[in-house]
This record gives C-alpha cells, structure tokens and sequence, in this order.
C-alpha cells in the first residue's frame, strides 16, 4: 500500500506578513516586503534593501518559557520558532507534552548561525573574557540550532535533522520530510527552514556583486525577476514552516487537510557541463524537475503554476529556457509562472520553505499571486513563453498541481510537486 | 552585607533561570538549585557569571562546583565580599 503524504499545518514569517492570515493577504495584493536599511548606508554597501520581517522579539514569550527565552539571541532561531509552533498549532495541536513525540520528525533547514549575535561571543574571547561566554553560545552557534529548539519545545522524538543546501535548503526540508513519511520512517514531520541575513552575511553577498543597487530610493521596486532592469537579487530573511502527515495518521485524528505533497526531487548538477559553484548545470536542473514529475505521476500539461526560483538575476532567463526545455511543451500549453521573491526577495534559506507556504495557499485559495514589479519584463524571457504567462495581477483561477523549485550554489536543485487534495 | 542581604539579592540573579517563582520567593539556605528550583545544570554557570557582575567578585571553577545550594551559594558569595 502506497502512503500518501498531506500538509496538515503551516506558519510563516515573511517580510510581507507574519502567520498565515497577513502572509495571504500579502501575497494577494502584492505587497512587498523590501525595506530601506540606514544602516547598510551606513556601511557603504552597494545594495541597500533587504526582505525584513517586522517581527517583535517580546512576542517569543508567547511561545517559549522565560527561562528558555533569557538569553535567547539567534533571530534566525527566533525566526524558525515562531514559523514551526505556528504551523503546529495550525494543525490543530498543543504545544504541551511530558512524553515524548516518538512518531514525530523535525527536519528543519538552516544556513549559518547569527553572525550579528557571535560578533559578541568573539570580542569577549579576544578580549580574554571567554569565563563571560555563559551557557547559552554553543546551542545557538550549532546549525542544528533551529531545529534543537523546535524540537526541545515541542518533544519531537522521531528523526531531528538540520540539513543545509543553501538557496534550496527549504524545498529539500520538505522533500526529505516526505520521504520519510512514504517509506514509513515517521507519522508526521515538522518541516520547513529558517533564515536570517545579517549584516556580515549581506555584505558578503554585496561585495560578490550580485545584488540589486539601482533601486535604493524605491525599495519595493528594487526586487525585480525576470524583469530586463533587474539587477541582481535582494537579500531577505524570515522562516517557512509546514506539518506533514501520512494521510490515515492525519484523517484518524480528524486533521484538516490543505493539499498533498506527491514527490520530488533533489540532486546537483555536480557542477560539470557549465555548472560551478553558483551556476546550475542545466542538464542538472532538467533531470531534476522530470524526476519530480515522474515519481509524482504528473504530465508536465497537468501543471498549473510553476513556482520559480527566479531571483532577479541574469539567471532568470537561464532558469526560463530550463523549464521550456524540459518541459516540452508549446508556448500556449505552457504553465503560469511567478516568483514571490518579487515582494519578500531571496530569502536564501528560508526561501523554499515560504514559497512552498505562498504555493500552497494558492492551491488552496484558487488564485495565482502577482509578479510585482514586472512592467518591463525581459525581451528573451518573452520570446520563449508567452507575456500571459507571467501574470502581473492576481488571477482567480483552480489550482490543482504547482512546481516548485529552488536552485543552490554548490550546483544543488530541488523541486516539489504539490497537489490540491482530492 | 548579610546572609539575608545576599539572599535577597540572589533571589533576582536566579530569577531569570527559573520557572518556579513561588518556590524561588520563599528560598531558604537549604534550597537546592537543580532539584527544588528546577534550574538546568548548563544554566548554573551563567548564574554565577551573573552573580560576579552583580556583586563584583571573581569566583574559580571550583568554588562555583560548591554552589549547589542556596547557602553554599551564600557562603561563597560573602567568602569573595569579605576578600574584596
């Protein structure tokens, strides 16, 4: 008997809206989540926007005891916390537990610990005060750091894995989350990732000159993928956070049902045949998407909207021949496809993990967010797939299969095939 | 200072590694940190790093192993007033 595997719960923090009600609202209108940073003037860098989420840090006391909050310092674990509990709660169940949660598995992605909250823990060793570090440095310095927490407060005692593949880290969580689902490892699992680009991260990716810094007097414009006047991305921070369950586990508990997750995939380009580093291996990507597709079942005529990575990068274009590629189909036969990176940014990490939220929420809610800031779209875009294809407003309309990717440096590639439940 | 004085003042640097706030408002010498008060064992050195800056002393890695209980907390803490 093949397991199938629901979405049962999800939270999110995203710079356009915190928790889901505000995040659909967000993805909706349009809205944006691009924000000018003084402080990045400040520090002359190039780029001067960031995706940040107005998250309130006393809210943690809602969710965590005083005790575990004192001395609490990795946003990004403050990120991944709000995100997780939201999405347990969302699936209907407390947070309270003396036993522990042995049918439950947490596999939450992360990328690099609060460089922001280290600089601390590094000036008091130079300093030779490294008696002052405490108890509390090495548990927020681990990656594992995210998970560790979610786990810990809610008593998940089936697989804790924090697992790290940069831009696509968060499709890779869920996938990984399914698949211990399918082959029978856990009954549900707690996935999703977390990101928080902090200064010294942002400047490491400003002077790579990768992002945008044309568009510092209009930060919400500054965002622009597959546009012709992009520049180049803008960092943005928050979490992504869904509960998977194996369906009979879920229906028998009465869980409401948001869609289903069919398969996926997750491999490298192995950074051969124009792969490197920071560029994808086309032929990478193309397998990918098609095992995706095929141990999903799915024809690729059956998408309805594909979830791009789609930065704002000249890698657009190149992801764009991908899809079309790969897919093989006509241009009037191809798939909607948008980026919510165009109102939150590159959330890195974090981003597969929202964008799998923002997805879906479309399934969900029959609707099709707008691509922001898409007025001048790029001409080599448009001569591969149609201008339609690429909505600018919202469109109302049933959403049964969405793609979604996400592409990583180190040549690493993930992609989701999510369902509506039927 | 005196043994109440300290104590009192102790109340407050425990305070925040604690969820136990009625049993922390009627410590008395006897009390244990980790047993009664509930404190995770990794959490008893930021106690005592924070009561080096609350009373402006220096206390070494063994006198710390010795603070298990609210008087040997106390004894310690007036043994390094007194040294100052």
């Amino acid at each position: 008997m093949s397991r199938r595997v629901v979405i049962t719960g999800m939270g999110v923090v995203s710079p356009n809206g915190i928790g889901i009600p505000a995040f659909l609202d967000a993805l909706q209108k349009g809205t944006s989540g691009v924000k000018f940073m003084p402080h990045y003037r400040d520090l002359n860098f190039s780029c001067q926007v960031a995706g940040m989420p107005n998250f309130k840090w006393e809210n943690l006391s809602n969710y965590l005891s005083e005790v575990t909050l004192h001395g609490l310092k990795g946003t990004n674990i403050g990120y991944g916390l709000v995100a997780a509990l939201d999405a347990w709660a969302d699936s209907g169940m407390g947070y309270e537990t003396d036993e522990p949660r042995w049918e439950t598995a947490c596999v939450f992605g992360n990328s690099i610990a609060d460089t922001e909250a280290m600089k601390n823990v590094i000036a008091k060793v130079d300093n030779k005060e490294v008696k002052k570090l405490g108890s509390r440095v090495v548990e927020q310095a681990m990656n594992s750091g995210v998970t560790s927490y979610i786990s810990g407060r809610l008593g998940l005692a089936n697989k804790v894995i924090t697992n790290s593949a940069a831009c696509a880290t968060g499709t890779q969580a869920i996938l990984m989350g399914y698949e211990y689902i399918k082959h029978g490892y856990a009954k549900r699992v707690l996935t999703g990732s977390a990101e928080h680009v902090d200064t010294y991260v942002y400047g490491a990716f400003d002077s790579m000159r990768v992002l945008s810094r044309k568009f510092n007097d209009e930060p919400e414009k500054a965002s622009r993928p597959m546009s012709i006047t992009a520049g180049g991305f803008i960092p943005g921070s928050g979490a992504g956070a869904l509960v998977l369950e194996d369906l009979e586990f879920a229906q028998a508990r009465g869980a409401k049902i948001y869609a289903e997750v069919l398969g996926g995939s997750t491999n490298s380009g192995g950074q051969r045949l124009g792969g490197t580093m920071t560029a994808p291996n086309p032929v990478g990507v193309s397998r990918c998407i098609l095992e995706s597709l095929n141990n999903s079942g799915i024809k690729p005529r059956q998408i309805d909207l594909i979830s791009g990575h789609l930065t704002g990068t000249n890698a657009d274009k190149l992801e764009i021949q991908n899809w079309f590629d790969t897919l093989s189909l006509k241009k009037e036969n191809f798939p909607l496809i948008n980026s919510l990176k165009s109102m939150i940014g590159h959330c890195l990490s974090a981003a597969g993990s929202i964008e799998t939220v923002a997805s879906v929420l479309q399934i969900v809610h029959n609707f099709v967010h707008p691509n922001i800031n898409l007025d001048d779209p790029n001409p080599e875009i448009t001569a591969m797939i149609n201008r339609e294809n690429i909505p600018v407003e919202i469109i109302k309309k049933e959403v049964n299969i969405v793609a979604k990717a996400n592409f990583g440096f180190g040549d690493v590639n993930s992609c989701l095939i999510l369902s509506k439940y039927k | 200072m005196t043994r109440q004085e300290i104590l009192n003042e102790l109340k407050k640097v425990i305070s925040p590694y604690t969820t136990n706030k009625e049993m922390l408002a009627g410590i008395n010498e006897n009390t244990d940190l980790i047993k009664d008060l509930k404190i995770n064992s990794a959490n008893l050195v930021d106690i005592i790093i924070d009561a080096e800056s609350n009373y402006d002393i220096e206390i070494d890695y063994d006198d710390a192993d010795k603070m298990m209980n609210v008087g040997s907390c106390i004894d310690i803490i007036s043994q390094k007033i007194a040294q100052k």
